[in-house]
């Protein structure tokens, strides 16, 4: 019988442990457990025998740790065929009559995925695929992925097996003690990009017994539209005698198990400790179960690797800050490779309450396929709401869904069959909800009539990519007051129809209806208070707009969708944001003491005052230089430690900004470029971010090229600018040579840059020897050098 | 047979002065306090500070050069003076997980001086939790420990977490997995060896070569 249409009909009974099994089995702590497959083939086939015996639907090979990591091309071959065989071997030599299939399972690489670690995600996509390759040549009848313990790495392997497989594909994490996965991943979120990609069915194994994973099940069941696999472990192993003995007994294992199939688990069966006895008991148990149905739940929700966001319930708020359009300053960050301040965009507005941040890195100057991706990454890096992917170059678009890890949201596709024809299939095929603008080929119709004609449209062409309706949220595009009075009516008007006759969700890009306008915020306020009264379930916004957000706050709590605490709490969180901007100030005399002391708020407020009556290139000289100076010398005297001159270094960027924000300023203070790195297959970048601070603080231009950065881009970076400065930082011994490669193509390449190296394992002599001009041992010497060469430039 | 076991930790005392030290300040003014607080509120709060370990108890012999367990073999005259007289060992590797790197990753980019802190408060936190572990296990076996010694620390080249991984399998127990610079990740994760019984001694930094190490007591 096909498994999947076994898979519609029935409960599916799991094998139980294979590692402790083998254990017992003689397999030593340290021995790689798949090889046992070669050498002990008759333990293998019993094993397997024992669970088909017990009644097991689907026995999986002894495959778990079978990747290219672990095993070289020829020996993974022959582990993979020999597991196979294994399993086929017990699968004819049963005795039980149920219907009987092979799995191939397939475990965490062992190693982290970047950007904690160091395997790169394409690399991790390229080890499961060979393992899935032989699983399909050697004839498994599914793919079982278990254990993984990382978002990220479960997409890897999910990609992977759909790239290089038409097998069913079972995925199964392994949850911590708090419910959520070791990089974060919640039981929500989990489903929500699971069944993006488009497995076929989802749950949780291993880590602890039946009772403590329930909770985790219970969440699955309330959001999944999959079948649900729980195979826990037969309790927490105790320890007897220096000997692992689990807590849990096999009948407990079985009524828990069972019991938990009886509320709408569809495939059960147990990991580490459990024995063929345990799934004796659980087969007897389900007998009597029913088969549950498994419930389409009809969820239009994108999440990131934590973080879900839901539509149709509150309406929510996408960020649109990070968008170069009609920013100076973010161009220039984009161009720069600034992460920086595109990463404080985002972080501000997740503080403002956003619940998605739209990302847009589209200008001229920029290739976008390379950028986009590169910016979702850093931004998932170190924040934890979901994206939109905003750009219509589609290679972009598809270069930033691969690596996006979670489920997104696509801004956006249109009627038109160029766009639907492109977009459709990458949804399709990573995951992801689509905003979808009620636009075609003769462009915006005027009525609502004809925009929820555009909407049908999209309907019927997502249906035949298999996307379903919950996936497309329709915007029914946001036309300027200025030029047309009625704007705000039809897009309103279309909304309601669409939504009301599609049951599809709703987003808008509010600010375009005021564009051209005096005083936008009122109007954009009205605007969206309007919109959310007609069903709108999703606002695209400035977060740091306090007329718009207040809006929306008021809406929700007058709409009933907020408790009224909620409400205080953000609108207390919104005044004190918008009072603070001149802060709590202390008392402090002067700016330089602020710096000095290193406080932030009130460096800040102290520049603002003095740009009243001074110009920049002043209050640079005359306080901010002697400040750092002193606080540089009381660093270098051992008054002042690291952690204090970071501070004051982060004071006096206060100050910095503040100078720059006022428009009286440019590019005053710029001394001259100083390109820096981490060096390739270096990960460690706080040294370089901390030469990065003082450097700008001191007027140095500095471009970051970021950590792990290979040799030829620093070089080629640095003969674009004709830079005449360049810093490397190394910290550890392995990648020193890199260093070395790189300082000497700069040598003989940019004979005119002056190359400072510093990082833990370096010295001077080490310096020396690689050809570096100069060794500085911390952030302050390198900074003394720069100026020493800046001298002796102007 | 030998058997790993796993273990999980919350609280372990806050050493302030450790904290400074690793980030790099031999005192702490009132700026430097807050700012420790601040951070160590902030992880605390999204619960980015807690512990785990994995471990196994390995009967060990002892030469003048190398220790040999469980069909492995380090070489180092250093641990070799260290486990000097015990028949037994505890190896283990443990992490604080993956949110304190996050978290780290999220200041350098906006407020290096946290994430300065914060990295002074995994070095702490995962020693902490370490001592921790040990006077546990002594008081509940009875038995003295010696020094804690890992790869990487004296003669011990970083080369032996190969072994250390092989041995214990940290990826499926903890979740902490091995570079190819043979560093690890999460980064706030420690592998090692302790010796059961022998001689009950605190660091002994005279046992390590590193003479200008900045962390040298």
């Amino acid at each position: 019988m096909d498994f999947r249409e076994f898979l519609k009909n029935n409960n599916v009974i799991v094998d139980g442990a294979t590692g402790t099994e083998l254990q017992k089995a003689g397999l030593q702590v340290g021995e790689l457990p798949e090889r046992w497959n070669i050498t002990h083939p008759e333990v293998l086939i019993n094993l397997h025998k024992a669970y088909y015996d017990a009644g097991s639907n689907i026995v999986s090979a002894n495959t778990f740790g079978a990747n290219s990591l672990r095993y070289n091309d020829k020996e993974l071959e022959e582990v993979i065929a020999c597991a196979i065989n294994n399993v086929k071997k017990a699968k004819e030599l049963s005795t039980g009559n149920q219907e009987k299939f092979i799995a191939v399972d397939i475990g965490p690489t062992g190693k982290l995925l970047e950007p904690y670690g160091d395997l790169k995600f394409e690399e991790a996509v390229e080890v499961f695929a060979k393992t899935v390759r032989l699983a399909v040549k050697y004839g498994a009848d599914l793919l079982f992925i278990q254990t993984m313990n990382d978002s990220y790495e479960t997409k890897a392997c999910v990609l992977a097996a759909k790239e290089n497989s038409n097998l069913p594909i079972f995925v199964s994490n392994a949850y911590n003690e708090d419910g959520k996965l070791m990089t974060g991943a919640t039981p929500y979120t989990m489903a929500c990009m699971l069944e993006g990609l488009g497995v076929d069915a989802i749950g949780a194994n291993c880590s602890f017994g039946p009772k403590e994973l329930e909770d985790v099940i219970q969440k699955l069941l309330e959001v999944s539209s999959l079948p649900v696999i729980f195979m826990p472990n037969a309790g927490i192993p105790k320890n007897e005698n220096g000997m692992a003995v689990y807590d849990v007994s096999a009948k407990d294992f079985a009524e828990s198990v069972s019991n938990m199939v009886g509320k709408g688990v569809r495939v059960a069966g147990g990991c580490c400790g459990t024995t063929p006895e345990y799934i004796k008991l659980l087969v007897d148990l389900v007998k009597d179960k029913p088969v549950s149905k498994v419930e389409y739940k009809g969820l239009t929700h994108i999440c990131s690797n934590s973080k879900e966001a839901r539509f149709g319930y509150k309406p929510l708020i996408i960020g649109e800050r990070i968008n170069p359009t009609g920013k100076k300053r973010f161009k220039q960050a984009l161009i720069e490779n600034d992460i920086g301040y595109i990463l404080n965009e985002g972080l501000s507005q997740s503080e403002c309450g956003a619940d998605v941040l739209d990302v847009n890195v589209g200008i001229p100057d920029i290739d976008e396929k390379e950028v986009l991706p590169k910016t979702v990454q850093k931004l998932q890096e170190i924040i934890d709401l979901p994206l939109q992917l905003d750009t219509s170059n589609v290679e972009a678009m598809e270069k930033g869904l691969r690596i996006y890890n979670g489920k997104a949201l696509i801004n956006s596709v249109n009627g038109k069959k160029e766009s639907m024809e492109a977009i459709f299939p990458l949804a399709k095929k990573y995951g992801g909800a689509i905003i979808a603008l009620t636009l075609d080929e003769n462009g915006i119709p005027n009525t609502p009539q004809g925009r929820y004609e555009i909407a049908l449209k999209i309907l019927e062409e997502a249906k035949k990519y298999g996307i379903k309706k919950e996936d497309i949220i329709f915007d029914t595009l946001c036309m300027t007051m200025s030029v047309d009075p009625e704007a705000g009516n039809k897009t309103l008007n279309a909304l309601k129809l669409i939504k009301e006759k599609t049951g599809c969700n709703t987003s808008l890009g509010i600010s375009n209806v005021s564009f051209g306008l005096p005083d936008r915020e009122s109007v954009n306020a009205a605007f969206l208070t309007m919109a959310l009264q007609n069903g709108l379930d999703a606002a695209i916004i400035n977060p740091f707009s306090k007329g718009v957000m207040d809006s929306i706050c008021s809406f929700n709590v007058e709409a009933g969708k907020e408790s009224e605490e909620e409400y205080k709490k953000f609108i207390t969180n919104i005044i004190n944001k918008a009072t603070n901007q001149g802060g709590n100030v202390a008392n402090v005399k002067s700016l330089s003491d602020a710096i000095i002391i290193g406080l932030k708020d009130e460096a800040k407020q102290k520049t603002k005052e003095l740009l009243a009556t001074k110009s920049a290139l002043d209050i640079i000289n005359e306080e901010v230089i002697p400040a750092l100076d002193e606080v540089g010398k009381k660093y270098e005297n051992k008054t002042f430690y690291l952690p204090q001159l970071l501070i004051s270094a982060e004071a006096a960027k206060q100050a910095f900004d503040a100078i720059k924000d006022s428009s009286s300023v440019k590019n005053s203070s710029v001394k001259c470029d100083f390109v820096i790195a981490t060096v390739f297959g270096d990960i460690h970048d706080i040294g370089k971010n901390i030469v990065k601070l003082l450097l700008e603080n001191y007027g140095f231009n500095v471009i970051d090229l970021g950590k792990d950065v290979p040799q030829r881009t620093i070089v080629d970076e640095v003969i674009k600018r004709h830079a005449p400065l360049c810093g490397l930082s190394a910290l550890m011994t392995t990648t020193v040579p890199a260093m070395e490669e790189t300082v000497a193509m700069l040598k003989k390449e940019a004979p005119w840059c002056k190359v400072v190296v510093g990082g833990a394992v370096l010295n001077e002599s080490y310096a020396q020897k690689m050809g570096a001009d100069k060794y500085a041992k911390d952030a302050m010497e390198t900074v003394r050098y720069a100026e020493e060469i800046y001298s002796k430039l102007v | 047979m030998s058997e790993i076991f796993r273990a999980e930790f919350k609280d372990a005392p806050v050493n302030y002065n450790e904290i400074a030290r690793y980030a790099g300040a031999k005192t702490i003014d009132s700026e430097l306090k807050n700012l420790i607080d601040a951070c160590l509120n902030e992880a605390n709060n999204i619960g980015v500070l807690n512990f785990t370990l994995c471990f196994v108890k390995e009967n060990i012999e002892v030469g003048e050069d190398t220790t040999n367990f469980a069909g492995f073999s380090l070489k180092s005259k250093n641990l070799a003076k260290v486990l000097n007289g015990t028949k037994e060992a505890v190896v283990f590797a443990c992490t604080l997980g993956v949110g304190i790197d996050k978290l780290i990753r999220k200041y350098a980019e906006i407020q290096p001086s946290k994430a300065l802190v914060l990295q002074g408060i995994g070095a702490e936190r995962i020693e902490s939790f370490i001592d921790y572990f040990c006077e546990r296990y002594k008081k509940e076996n009875g038995v003295s420990l010696t020094m804690r010694y890992s790869p990487g620390f004296g003669d011990l080249s970083l080369e032996n977490q190969k072994k250390v991984f092989a041995l214990l399998n940290p990826p499926k127990y903890i979740g902490v997995t091995l570079n190819d610079s043979l560093l690890m990740s999460p980064s706030k994760s420690v592998t090692g060896i302790i010796g059961i019984g022998g001689c009950d001694k605190k660091e002994d930094c005279t046992n390590c070569n590193l003479e200008n190490c900045e962390y040298r007591k």
